[in-house]
Order: C-alpha cells, then sequence, then structure tokens
C-alpha cells in the first residue's frame, strides 16, 4: 500500500469513528439558531416570533458580554424608549404596588392574556421586611427609597432618583445593556398606573419598605 | 470572660430571643424540604413509578407485541444499568445525538411499531406518555449513585455541547430570560427556590444529576424533558417540542458539566 493510500484509508477510519473536525465557532452559532427556530412551536400567547431578538438580546446571549460600543448603544437605544409620565405623576398607590410585586404570573403558555401580569418583584429582589420568601437575582430594595434620602418625592432634590427609578422599571436595559430585569414598560407587561404603584412601594415614604 | 466580650454575649443572646420566629421561617424553606426528604428516603413515591417501569421494559406490547429488552440505550441491546449516566450520547443506527427519552422513542418505533411521533405529541401525563415516565423512572434508578460520565468522542456529541451553550444563554421573549438568567450564577434564588448554576457541575444529585424526579407539589414523575419544558414555559419561551434538537442539545450541555457527579434520579422534588 503506498502512502497516499494509507493516508486515505486512516482518514476514512477517522471519518467513521465521528472524528471529523468541529464546525467553526460561526458554523456553530449558525446551527444553534437553526435548531432553536425548528424546536419551538406556538402555544397560547406564547408565539414562535418572540424568538426574534432585538439587538441587546442578542448581544447579551453568550457568557462574554458585549464589548464597550455595543453596550452603550444598547444603552442609548433603551434611554430612547422609555415613556415619562405625561402628567407628571409618578407615584400611586403602594399597597397596589405591593400586590403586584407579590404577583409572578404572566406572559406564560398558560395564561390565558397577555394583559394580566404581576410584577414578579419578590421573585427576585427583598423589598419589604415582612415578606421574607423573595429572590436574590436582584439586589435587594429593602429601604429603597429611605437609604437614598427620599423623604418628599415631589421635591426637586428627589427628581434624580425618581426619574431613575421609573426609566429602569420601564427599560432597565438603559442603564445595564444586559440587565437580568425585564422591560416592563416597554415590553408592554404593567400599564403606567401599575408601574405608579410599584413606584409607591419603592419610593412613598409611607411604603412599608421604608419603615 | 472580659466585659467587652459578655456585653456581645449579651447582645447575641438578646438578639436571638428576639427574633425567634424569623429564625424558624429561615430554617423553614429549604431545610424543611430537606427533613421532608429524608422523612420519605424509605418511601419516595418514585419507587411506584420504578416498579412500572421495570415492568413495562420487560412487557410485550405495540403492534410488534415486542418487550423494549432489544433496545440498546448505548451500552448494548437490553443494557439498562449504567446508561442512564451516559446519556445524551451519539447512536450510529439514528446517526442522531439522542437523549433518554428521544432514545426510548426510537425503540417503541423501531422494536414494538408504535407511533413515536404521535408519543412525542402526547401532552405530559397522558397516554403512552404516563409510560415513559414510568420507564425514565426505572431507567434512571438502574444508574442510582454512579457518576454522569457522558463520552464527547464522536464530532456530533461535540458539536451539540457548543449549540447547548449557545442554546442556555439564548435570551428572548418578553422578559428577555434565557436559562442563564437564573442557573448562570451561584448562590442565587427565586423566592426561597436555591437555583443551581447549570454551567459547571453544580455538585452530587444537584441540577441535572437529581432529574428525573417526583415532583410533591405536583404528585408527578417527571423526566428532564419535562422539566425542560417547564423552565421554558417559566422562561416566557414558545413551547419546545418533545425530544426536539433544542432540548437534547440542552442535556448534552448540562450532562456534560455535571461529569463526575453522582446520579440521586429518581429524586424528591418540592
Amino acid at each position: 500500500m503506498n502512502k497516499q493510500l494509507t493516508f486515505i484509508a486512516a482518514g476514512a477510519a477517522l471519518l467513521a469513528a465521528g472524528c471529523t473536525t468541529m464546525p467553526s465557532p460561526q458554523e456553530l452559532d449558525q446551527q444553534a439558531q437553526n435548531i432553536i427556530k425548528a424546536s419551538f412551536r406556538d402555544q397560547g400567547i406564547a408565539k414562535v416570533d418572540r424568538l426574534n431578538q432585538d439587538l441587546g438580546q442578542r448581544a447579551c446571549s453568550s457568557e462574554t458580554p458585549p464589548g464597550e460600543a455595543v453596550a452603550k448603544e444598547i444603552e442609548a437605544a433603551s434611554l430612547a424608549t422609555i415613556k415619562w409620565p405625561a402628567d407628571g405623576q409618578y407615584l400611586g398607590d403602594w399597597r397596589e404596588g405591593e400586590k403586584l410585586a407579590q404577583n409572578g404570573r404572566g406572559m406564560t403558555w398558560t395564561d390565558a392574556s397577555p394583559a394580566n401580569n404581576g410584577g414578579n418583584c419578590y421573585n427576585c429582589h427583598q423589598i419589604s421586611k415582612a415578606e421574607i420568601s423573595y429572590g436574590t437575582i436582584g439586589p435587594s430594595l429593602y429601604q429603597y427609597g429611605k437609604l437614598r434620602g427620599v423623604t418628599n418625592p415631589g421635591d426637586p432634590s428627589s427628581a434624580a432618583i425618581v426619574q431613575y427609578t421609573w426609566g429602569k422599571l420601564w427599560n432597565s436595559k438603559a442603564y445595564a445593556a444586559c440587565s437580568n430585569m425585564p422591560r416592563f414598560g416597554h415590553a408592554g407587561l404593567l400599564k403606567e398606573q401599575q408601574l405608579r404603584d410599584i413606584m409607591a412601594l419603592l419610593l412613598d415614604p409611607k411604603s412599608p419598605v421604608n419603615q | 470572660m472580659k466585659p467587652s466580650m459578655q456585653a456581645l454575649a449579651v447582645c447575641v443572646t438578646a438578639l436571638a430571643a428576639a427574633s425567634p420566629s424569623l429564625a424558624q421561617q429561615t430554617k423553614s424553606a429549604a431545610d424543611g424540604i430537606a427533613e421532608y426528604r429524608a422523612m420519605l428516603a424509605d418511601g419516595n413515591p418514585a419507587e411506584l413509578f420504578e416498579a412500572k417501569g421495570e415492568e413495562l421494559w420487560q412487557k410485550k406490547r405495540g403492534p410488534k407485541n415486542a418487550s423494549l429488552q432489544a433496545c440498546d440505550l448505548g451500552r448494548g441491546p437490553g443494557v439498562v444499568k449504567g446508561a442512564f449516566v451516559e446519556l445524551p450520547r451519539y447512536f450510529a443506527d439514528t446517526q442522531r445525538v439522542q437523549d433518554l427519552e428521544s432514545r426510548l422513542l426510537t425503540c417503541m418505533e423501531t422494536v414494538q411499531g408504535f407511533n413515536a411521533a404521535e408519543i412525542a405529541n402526547t401532552p405530559f401525563g397522558k397516554g403512552e406518555q404516563t409510560n415513559m415516565e414510568a420507564l425514565v423512572a426505572w431507567i434512571s434508578a438502574e444508574s442510582r449513585g454512579m457518576k454522569m460520565n457522558l463520552p464527547q468522542s464522536h464530532v456530533k456529541e461535540k458539536t451539540l455541547y457548543e449549540v447547548g451553550k449557545r442554546a442556555f444563554f439564548f435570551r428572548g421573549g418578553p422578559y428577555d430570560f434565557s436559562c442563564a438568567s437564573c442557573h448562570g450564577e451561584e448562590g442565587k434564588r427565586i423566592r426561597m427556590q436555591d437555583l443551581p448554576n447549570l454551567t459547571k457541575n453544580p455538585g452530587n444529585g444537584v441540577g441535572f444529576a437529581a432529574w428525573p424526579a417526583y415532583r410533591v407539589s405536583s404528585g408527578e414523575l417527571w423526566g428532564m424533558q419535562r422539566r425542560l419544558n417547564d423552565c421554558y414555559r417559566q422562561q416566557r419561551f414558545p413551547y419546545p417540542g418533545y425530544a426536539s434538537d433544542v432540548t437534547i442539545a440542552l442535556g448534552v450541555y448540562m450532562g456534560v458539566n455535571a461529569r463526575g457527579a453522582e446520579s440521586i434520579a429518581p429524586s424528591l422534588k418540592r
């Protein structure tokens, strides 16, 4: 057997053993996209168009976060989406806010309507001291307003933190491109009044959160 | 005792006395589940599913009236012991990487003559899917105490690991969640539920090495397919097909990461 034939035979043996070369990272990206697209189907309100990623979702879909330029681009684009309350009224009723914070429902294929969502807040955050069943994916929000010196949310000295909090709830990616937090305003998960109620839970000096 | 130490001791005692309910409540979540598991250690209801699964494996069923004893789970026809901790793996006859459930679908079709697509489309907890639950309970139990040892020698196994990793970090849906949103870091919780970090080996009997499992809250036996299905539901994603490639790729990613972890399946879950 000449050298070339030996080489071919060895190659065929490798092929049979499955030792062919790995696809390139780009080919793997494409394969993953194809497999994801082919593996899901519509169910109830959860349609396959939920797999269509926007810029931020795509850029934040790997172990390594995007570079600074892309992160800044996502944050600027997200900031521009924030809809500020037209009447300048930022705070609602903290009691309603607490109910929303407790409610972890919404947007799954077993939910009948996409218009009846909870805030899911306690899933990831400590908020009031009384609720000990809280998650730790997000930071503690206990005494959120008090720790930031908010004694009168309507006072101009509180304007910066009040507006930041509204913006964070509306589109969390405005302040951290790959934030784990859903975009409650931007994605249409909560209505404006519901956001006001959650704002009150966090910032109203009378809220149990700030005691 | 020095005065400062004395003062500290008094403080600690006072603190403990002041918050007995908090201490009790904090204990009650994770510890309570552990206590409950210990209580049921000699009587995990999964045993009932295991017994049914063993019977189903030996029973002649389907249009071809054949038992699954001719089924090759990766270690040769009829060999069950040790098969579970090496799945998902590549199978030459189907030229696919398959997890336990997709491999059983293949065997039920080729050996017994069932329609695999029909079984895959059957809702969880109904019809042949209830037999599937029993089979995965018994087959996983036959590898109880063994270490996860998924092969990565075939190029398709390595490829699916990479695809699974990409699927794990894929963010989408109305909440922007990926698997990594909940399972990408150490020591995180949703409410009181501890979340294993599945990007690495989370330890013996944790994460991938704990499923299939009997779920106390629903009284059901869940295989990995159902576990992943409910993860995707809570991730607010659309519906993953039963034994679809994305679920198998995720199985390879999590299973290879868990190599060396002891399998306790079928375990007991809240």
